[in-house]
């Protein structure tokens, strides 16, 4: 009924999901309201990989989002849908998809709340088309700095809006969310996967299926050179038609997880070759179409508990940022060639088109491709982010927040014209930065 | 199933009630605060539960609130088929040694409190022919602890009540479920380390509801505490005078 217990959380270590962790405790809330009173930065489900959800260096404290996730209302007629902002998407899921409606936009987790997908406007395989979350969403509910509770949307307080969405949970903290759902008419995917030879042929193949296909990601083998390099796999997808559709639920599932930290080597570069290499072979054996369950076509990685464990203690760093696409194919050519040169290895290489520029005004995506990266967290990882930062700059391109845990502040400016403008509107509503973050201490000069 | 559910908006009373809408359940919920009711009713009814959600104000902390909410829910329900129980309280052992209001608060609602209401709960469902109740109590209140003590002793009791009931009325068709919930990862133990083997909410509620749908008298949860709390029961006292736990 009522919890007494005295106010001052135990303190622990919290971490974003790339594993550096920073000595501050977590307060569960399931009263959003009386919790986010006063409080630094608000988290949710802790999926970013950088710091973006970690407290400033001078406080101890993070409010946690997960247990505030009841479902306010659903409205049948136009899929919208109220939550409180730590509902899961894994269990929009299981409630909604079972009625033929998902959400609109998902990332390559489920493991992550309404609140924090919209704090980083999170985009999906359907940018091309339906761009990130944000364009969804139809109202929000959040506590600002001065301690007022407002709702904005976009007609109401459409600066608030439009900062917020990607702007990090640092304009107030959400409390609920409002999305418009779409409908779907099965629960299953329809897939192929097309092995591809190069990284020319991979962007022209991309820009092919845009057209006929709503889903479409890549993953690229970006340790093989010379003609091999970027070659890879295009996984395409689109919901599967009732008549194609096995006429059972695709019911989660999950598989064992990573028990322990992986030791270094586990993660060495013969190791990722030889990942990369089996890889591409196998899926050059078995393409083709398929009804894929959706679980396995959205949230690949979620089936294994914790598998950012494999990168061991000192974790993953992981490097997203986005190309214009006036650069070219030969901009994602020189980003690759940059990152092997400094000997930068990376497990995992994602792919990805991105549509046009959406309302949040600290967005990621751009039209341009996307190119994600596996870092692991070496002595030397500062000084390849540096040079692919150098190399984005130059491009006229810019990196994810969600992701970031070592970019520059110089650098962050330089590619971020747009950061003037967002940071005009929050000291409008928070002239203080009572709200901020690890992140935003590093890169926007917040007080720590 | 018709259900009666106090203390549904939070926790694993929370969980349970999910689990129960999900099935299409009728639920009917009882707690402080209005608003907050209407909240969780909303949630219980897009995640499936059979009908409105309607709700009542019942506080269990004030016993004179229980018979007008009990009255409403009976009636709204028709036939009542199960009554829930997971509200209670908890405080910190430091912190009650310190505060006699709060220790005094806290023995009234996890026990006297908590025993009227059920109390009233009984003669409804023996007036309706029978039924379930199912009440949260604690492995706290299985020993006596030297970081529980005061919680534990108001637990004690009240699984002592509920045993008694169960074996009292039993053949007159009230089946009583006393659960024992370890530590659960919930907002009401957030402010604590959680020990070896803590749970989620979600897990206890799944196994709490088949002890509800079986009608099984004792339940832990997770199940794993049976085990521990027979082995902590079997303790000789010169060594639970030094255990820290």
């Amino acid at each position: 009924m009522s919890s007494t217990a005295s106010a001052v959380g135990r303190v622990r270590e919290i971490s974003g999901w790339g594993g550096q962790s920073v000595r501050a405790s977590e307060i569960r809330a399931e009263d959003l309201e009386s919790a986010t009173r006063g409080a630094v930065i608000v988290r949710g489900l802790g999926r970013s990989y950088g710091d973006s959800s970690l407290p400033p260096p001078g406080r101890r404290e993070a409010v946690a989002t997960p247990l505030a996730d009841r479902i306010l209302s659903f409205d049948e007629g136009t899929g919208e849908m109220v939550a409180e902002a730590g509902l899961a998407l894994s269990a929009v899921y299981r409630v909604l998809l079972p009625r033929g409606w998902f959400v609109p936009v998902t990332p390559g987790t489920w493991h992550v709340t309404l609140g924090g997908m919209v704090a980083a406007d999170v985009h999906g395989k359907n940018h091309h088309r339906d761009g990130c979350i944000g364009e969804h969403v139809t109202r929000l509910r959040m506590r600002l700095a001065d301690g007022r509770i407002v709702e904005c949307g976009p007609d109401e307080e459409p600066d608030l809006f439009r900062a917020t969405l990607g702007g990090m949970g640092l304009t107030g903290h959400i409390l609920e969310v409002g999305i418009r759902m779409a409908r779907v008419p099965s629960p299953w995917i329809v897939a192929e996967h097309l092995p591809i030879p190069s990284i020319h042929d991979f962007l022209r193949e991309l820009d092919t299926s845009a057209e006929a296909w709503p889903f479409t990601v890549g993953w690229i083998d970006c340790l093989s050179r010379g003609s091999a390099m970027g070659r890879g796999v295009l996984f395409r997808g689109r919901w599967a038609r009732p008549g194609e559709a096995p006429a059972t639920f695709p019911m989660p599932y999950r598989r064992p997880s990573v028990p322990f930290r992986f030791p270094e080597w586990a993660m060495s570069p013969p190791a990722m070759r030889a990942f990369n290499e089996s890889y591409y072979r196998f899926h050059t054996l078995r393409p083709g179409r398929r009804i894929e369950h959706p679980q396995t076509f959205f949230y690949p990685l979620d089936a294994v508990g914790g598998w950012n464990r494999i990168y061991g203690h000192r974790g993953v760093a992981q490097y997203q940022c986005v190309l214009p696409r006036s650069r070219g194919a030969d901009a994602v050519v020189r980003l690759l060639e940059h990152l092997t040169e400094r000997g930068g290895t990376s497990f995992l290489c994602v792919i990805k088109d991105c549509g046009p520029e959406g309302t949040g005004l600290l967005s990621f995506p751009m039209p341009g491709v996307s190119i994600a990266l596996d870092l692991p967290m070496r002595d030397d990882t500062q000084q390849v982010v540096d040079a692919l930062n150098e190399l984005v700059i130059e491009e006229k391109g810019r990196i994810y927040l969600a992701k970031d845990a070592l970019t520059r502040p110089e650098h962050f400016r330089a590619m971020e014209p747009r950061l003037e403008e967002f940071l005009r509107i929050r000291r409008r509503y928070d002239p203080n930065s009572a709200i901020r973050s690890a992140q935003s201490v590093r890169l926007m000069g917040d007080p720590a | 199933m018709n259900v009666v559910l106090i203390g549904a908006t939070r926790g694993m009373g929370r969980a349970l009630a999910r689990l129960l809408a999900a099935r299409g359940d009728t639920l009917f919920l009882l707690g402080r605060n209005e608003a907050d009711l209407e909240r969780s009713a909303r949630d219980l009814e897009v995640r499936g539960a059979d009908g409105t959600v309607h709700v009542a104000r019942c506080d269990l902390e004030d016993p004179r609130t229980f018979g007008p909410a009990l009255e409403r829910a009976f009636d709204s329900l028709g036939t009542v088929h199960t009554v829930v129980v997971t509200a209670g309280m908890f405080a910190p052992q430091e912190a009650l040694e310190s505060d006699r209001e709060l220790t005094a608060r806290l023995l009234h609602v996890d026990f006297t409190a908590t025993v009227l209401f059920c109390e009233e709960v009984r003669e409804r469902l023996l007036a309706n022919g029978g039924g379930t109740l199912c009440v949260f109590s604690s492995v706290a209140g299985d020993r006596g602890r030297r970081p529980v003590a005061l919680y534990g002793a108001a637990k004690a009791g009240l699984s002592a009540y509920l045993e008694a009931l169960d074996h009292r009325y039993r053949r007159e068709g009230l089946r009583v479920v006393c659960v024992k919930p370890g530590f659960v990862r919930t907002g009401m133990t957030a402010d604590l380390d959680p020990p070896p083997f803590a749970s989620e909410p979600a897990a206890v509620a799944a196994r709490v509801l088949r002890a509800i749908d079986a009608g099984t008298p004792l339940v832990y949860a997770p199940g794993l505490w049976r085990v521990v709390m027979w082995g902590v029961r079997m303790l000789p006292r010169a060594v639970m005078r030094r255990a820290r736990f």
